[in-house]
């Protein structure tokens, strides 16, 4: 028989820990069809469950390098450290969720179950290795996050947040499709391996290879809001829900640099373009232009908007550096950068006044005195976004700075830390409002957290102190990660 | 372990303090001042057993801390930081003493933050690893911003964050240095580590890669110290800081400027720092001369005693970068004496603000007759501050002049009328406040010195007239360490380029 059809040998374990929280997306999905119906919250904790279930999967599989799917697909050392980040992130983000959602009154099933899918698409951007399906995660991921950011539909900016995060993120979607489609002409494939044959077999020369490797950066760049692709940013942060905001500001940016980053070193790196030049740049622009708005910000969720481009630009000095080292400092920072950051953003989702969220510099006025544990939380996560030893963050820009003068860029080292004394200003400024100003009569009151809520804090204060006082294993771990990615070439 | 105990202990008592109770501030007070106690008795047998005529580190700990990185937690001290542990741990209690009654409100916070600093402070001195030390030095600088931004006075907020933004700045740039460091040592040698010992017996290149290093250490100490024309955030930071962040501001953390260029600059980077001295020099002795003379004019007694931290930190760097013996055993004792004189003119001005809340001069007078007792402690800090004979400023002083005038004579000249400046603002403002008739009628019913005062002050008048009367006691542990450091620094000068020297001609 001629026209017998050839299944490719299907493996699931490569899709495993995705798989997981796919099923439990699903099964969200029909829960929520049952009563009862004026309670959610057992959703999120089956929500939980999956994403407890997933990361146990990713750390039973360590060590192993599936691929499937013809090579689009692999489940290797890489993809296993970002799922740690990112189901770490997705767990947090339940966590906080769950009153949450009830508070602003706005439970229901569906956050739940987007906040899974969104998971989905992010675990499998990091074990893509093939441009179409890097895509069609990037799109599961956004799509499930553009609806997500306008979740609070009474709000004016809830809407502002989604309408300009979809119509931004359909232009660099855009982009995106235009630099795989350019690529494919050149070299005939989308799958990461064979690019990179091509491109070492003289495909490099074509003008449309370099064109599409700069659209796929475009496209990366929104997605991880690097300057100049960042103007979303304070509009989706301030407008969507604090936890999404926190979802978007972790677990999407560390999906979109685990694609990206592989992208990179796999396959366009070799393409005749000074991508250390282009990408100093770049971080130079976002660490510099991110830190000087931040100062300018009463609004703290737009504050750590602005810090969060800062953030990228520092991993980019990490990019450039390159190698092991650099590398392996990125995903290291990226760790760090979800366990601080989420926290931070944990600490603003508990506190309210006058029943919304106390968002404005002002609202934290004397906070110390009212929440002490709150202010000292939160006081954690900023000096760790200084990078104030003996926290985490100062390991993670020690790593990425290391890096950077070990391959030669001591100028955009200088560049770095000097940015980080300019960052100081505005995340002390909190530290000044919580701990020297008298409280404000009307300032926020603490919805007293639910245990989930002070679970999720404690856990990343633990690991905000943890990593900073104790981290060669997790350094080891990610340099490990990346050590085969680059070894391949 | 000993120094793992006197550098943790606080620490430790901070956590202890942290689960006390908020309604009981005596058991938070005399916690929290028994745990500085402690501490010093702890340190006390630092200077007991130190071998003064061993040149090597003592009491060392090493042990692996991120072994692939080359990142180890080495501790030690030699003849250059056992007098600065020692400071740290004898005003730390004092200071504790001292804010009693000045520290109104949240005294649990209080009592954390200034446990949590000396933990910094004391693992600053001891840290013979790159990062354990760039780790202490970072860390310390969060309590002592919260204690001048929570506890200071009306302007403190901004004080605050000038202080924090400058050494900051300073410091960050001083990682990058060492991470070039890290990496320059293990490219030409294969072993890559941030330990101590080992990298300074590295000798770099010379030329503009060693210049570029030295510079961006010195950047970060200068604004430490702080060297003309880094000093602007002194006089805010003093000023606004409590009574008791002051004392350890002058005390200690100034030393810390000092300490870097002695134990990082000269070893690390011995030709670049020669290429460099005629430029410290200057700015040293223009820091004499300019902190002396802003101090003269200064309304506010704090204000002035502030300014004339930046004099006398001036003959502290005059006195290293002579590279003499004497003047190295100078600059070292000067650290000490101006951590006693200027710590307790700072608790004298805190007393008398306690008195009548106000520091300016103009508000006082006629002091002597309410105030017998306080006013004849203040005379004998004053001496003390500008260098009279027998008592602990005068050593230092002379021996730093001492070594200048062995390098350049015209430096020595115009160094030596710092001292006549210093007792001009000194002896003046004393004759202001103290002598006279009572202008002011509020100055005529204060009380004197309470039992705890005296307590606070009698301690470090004993080792003022201590170290004026018989300073062998402390100069005797320093000069085998200052020796060998200038032979050190000598013979790397000297030595080839990029060469390795052998460890036993270095010797440490």
């Amino acid at each position: 028989m001629t026209g017998a059809l050839v299944f490719p040998a299907v493996d699931l374990r490569a899709i495993g820990p995705a798989l997981v929280l796919a099923i439990t997306g699903v099964v969200v999905l029909l829960l929520d069809l049952l009563p009862p119906r004026d309670r959610k919250d057992h959703l999120g904790l089956v929500g939980l469950a999956g994403v407890v279930a997933s990361l146990v999967l990713t750390l039973r599989m360590w060590g192993a390098d599936a691929r499937a799917f013809r090579g689009m697909v692999a489940l290797d050392g890489y993809a296993l450290f970002f799922n740690l980040v990112i189901g770490y992130a997705t767990g947090l983000v339940l966590l906080l969720s769950m009153d949450y959602v009830r508070r602003q009154g706005m439970e229901s099933g569906e956050f739940y179950i987007l906040v899974l899918f969104s998971a989905v698409g992010m675990l499998l951007m990091a074990s893509a290795t093939d441009l179409i399906v890097i895509f069609l995660a990037l799109e599961t991921m956004s799509l499930s996050l553009y609806v997500l950011a306008g979740f609070f539909r009474g709000r004016i900016e809830a809407g502002e947040a989604s309408m300009k995060y979809f119509l931004l993120g359909a232009f660099a979607s855009g982009f995106f499709l235009y630099g795989i489609a350019l690529i494919f002409g050149a070299t005939g494939s989308t799958n990461l391996d064979r690019i990179a044959a091509a491109i070492a077999a003289g495909a490099g020369r074509d003008p449309l290879l370099v064109i599409g490797a700069g659209l796929l950066l475009v496209g990366f760049g929104f997605k991880i809001s690097l300057v100049p692709f960042h103007l979303w940013t304070s509009d989706v942060y301030e407008g969507a829900p604090t936890a999404i905001t926190a979802f978007i500001a972790t677990g999407s940016k560390a999906a979109a640099f685990a694609a990206l980053l592989r992208v990179l070193t796999a396959s366009v790196r070799a393409a005749p373009l000074d991508w250390a030049a282009l990408l100093s740049v770049l971080a130079v622009l976002s660490m510099t232009v991110g830190n000087v708005i931040a100062i300018a910000q009463q609004n703290l969720k737009r504050m750590l908007a602005y810090s969060s481009i800062a953030h990228v630009g520092y991993m980019l000095v990490g990019v450039v550096a390159g190698g092991t080292l650099g590398h392996g400092s990125v995903l290291f920072y990226l760790l760090v950068y979800t366990f601080t950051t989420g926290g931070a953003f944990g600490v603003i989702l508990l506190l309210e006044k006058n029943g919304r969220e106390a968002v404005r510099l002002a609202d934290y006025g004397g906070l110390a005195l009212r929440h002490p544990m709150m202010a000292l939380a939160l006081s954690v996560f900023l000096l760790s976004l200084i990078g104030i030893p003996p926290t985490a963050g100062f390991v993670g820009k020690f790593y990425l700075f290391g890096a950077a003068v070990r391959a030669g860029y001591v100028w955009l080292a200088v560049i770095g830390a000097l940015n980080s004394a300019l960052a100081a200003y505005y995340y002390l400024r909190l530290i000044v409002y919580m701990y020297m100003r008298d409280p404000d009569p009307g300032g926020p009151t603490v919805m007293v957290p639910s245990f989930a809520g002070s679970l999720a804090l404690v856990v990343a204060v633990w690991g905000v102190v943890q990593l900073g006082v104790l981290p060669a294993p997790l350094l080891d771990l990610a340099q490990a990660a990346v050590a085969p990615l680059l070894a391949a070439r | 372990m000993l120094l793992t105990v006197v550098t943790f202990l606080p620490a430790l008592g901070a956590l202890l303090v942290f689960f006390l109770p908020r309604g009981r501030p005596d058991l938070v007070k005399a916690t929290g001042f028994g745990v500085a106690a402690a501490t010093f008795l702890a340190s006390v047998p630092l200077y007991l057993r130190f071998d003064g005529a061993d040149a090597s580190y003592q009491f060392v700990e090493h042990r692996p801390w991120m072994p692939s990185l080359g990142i180890g937690y080495h501790l030690g001290i030699d003849g250059i930081s056992l007098l600065l542990v020692l400071l740290t741990t004898f005003l730390m209690p004092l200071t504790l003493l001292s804010a009693w009654h000045a520290i109104e409100s949240r005294w649990k916070e209080f009592a954390i933050t200034m446990l949590l600093l000396e933990t910094g402070m004391v693992g600053v001195f001891v840290a013979l690893d790159l990062f354990l030390f760039y780790v202490f030095w970072e860390a310390m600088l969060v309590p002592m911003y919260l204690i001048i931004g929570i506890w200071g006075g009306s302007n403190r907020v901004y004080a605050a964050i000038k202080f924090i933004l400058y050494t900051l700045t300073g410091s960050l740039l001083m990682l990058v240095a060492i991470l070039a460091l890290y990496f320059r040592y293990g490219a030409a040698t294969g072993t890559y580590t941030f330990d101590l010992p080992v990298l300074a017996q590295f000798v770099l290149p010379h030329g503009r890669a060693q210049d570029l290093l030295f510079l961006a250490f010195a950047l970060a100490f200068a604004i430490k110290v702080p060297m003309f024309p880094f000093h602007t955030w002194l006089p805010d930071a003093h000023v606004e800081a409590p009574t008791a962040g002051s004392v350890i501001l002058a005390g200690v953390l100034l030393k810390m400027g000092t300490y870097g260029f002695l134990r990082f600059c000269l070893p690390l980077f011995p030709d670049a720092s020669v290429r460099f001295t005629p430029w410290m020099f200057a700015l040293a002795v223009i820091g004499i001369i300019y902190g002396a003379w802003v101090s003269m004019v200064q309304p506010d007694i704090k204000k002035l005693v502030a300014y004339s931290s930046v004099s006398h930190l001036g003959f502290v760097v005059l006195g290293l970068f002579t590279l003499t013996p004497q003047g190295l055993v100078g600059g070292i004792i000067q650290m000490v004496n101006h951590g006693l004189s200027t710590g307790a003119l700072f608790l004298v001005v805190g007393m008398l603000y306690e008195r009548r809340h106000t520091r300016l001069i103009a508000e006082f007078g006629g002091l002597w007759k309410p105030l017998p007792a306080l006013s004849a402690l203040f005379l004998i800090v004053c001496l003390s501050s500008m260098g009279l004979p027998g008592l602990n400023g005068f050593v230092g002083e002379f021996l730093i002049l001492i070594g200048a005038f062995q390098v350049d004579r015209t430096l020595a000249v115009f160094a030596t009328t710092g001292i006549i400046f210093a007792a001009v603002y000194l002896l003046w403002m004393y004759q202001r406040v103290i002598f006279g008739v009572i202008t002011n009628e509020a100055n005529r019913r204060l009380p004197d010195l309470s039992a705890r005062e005296w307590a606070i002050l009698l301690p470090i008048l004993l080792l003022i007239v201590w170290i004026g009367v018989y300073p062998a006691s402390f100069t005797g542990m320093t000069e085998a360490s200052v020796e060998a450091l200038i032979a050190q620094v000598q013979a790397k000068a000297a030595a080839p380029a990029a060469a390795l020297l052998v460890p036993a001609v270095v010797g440490r």
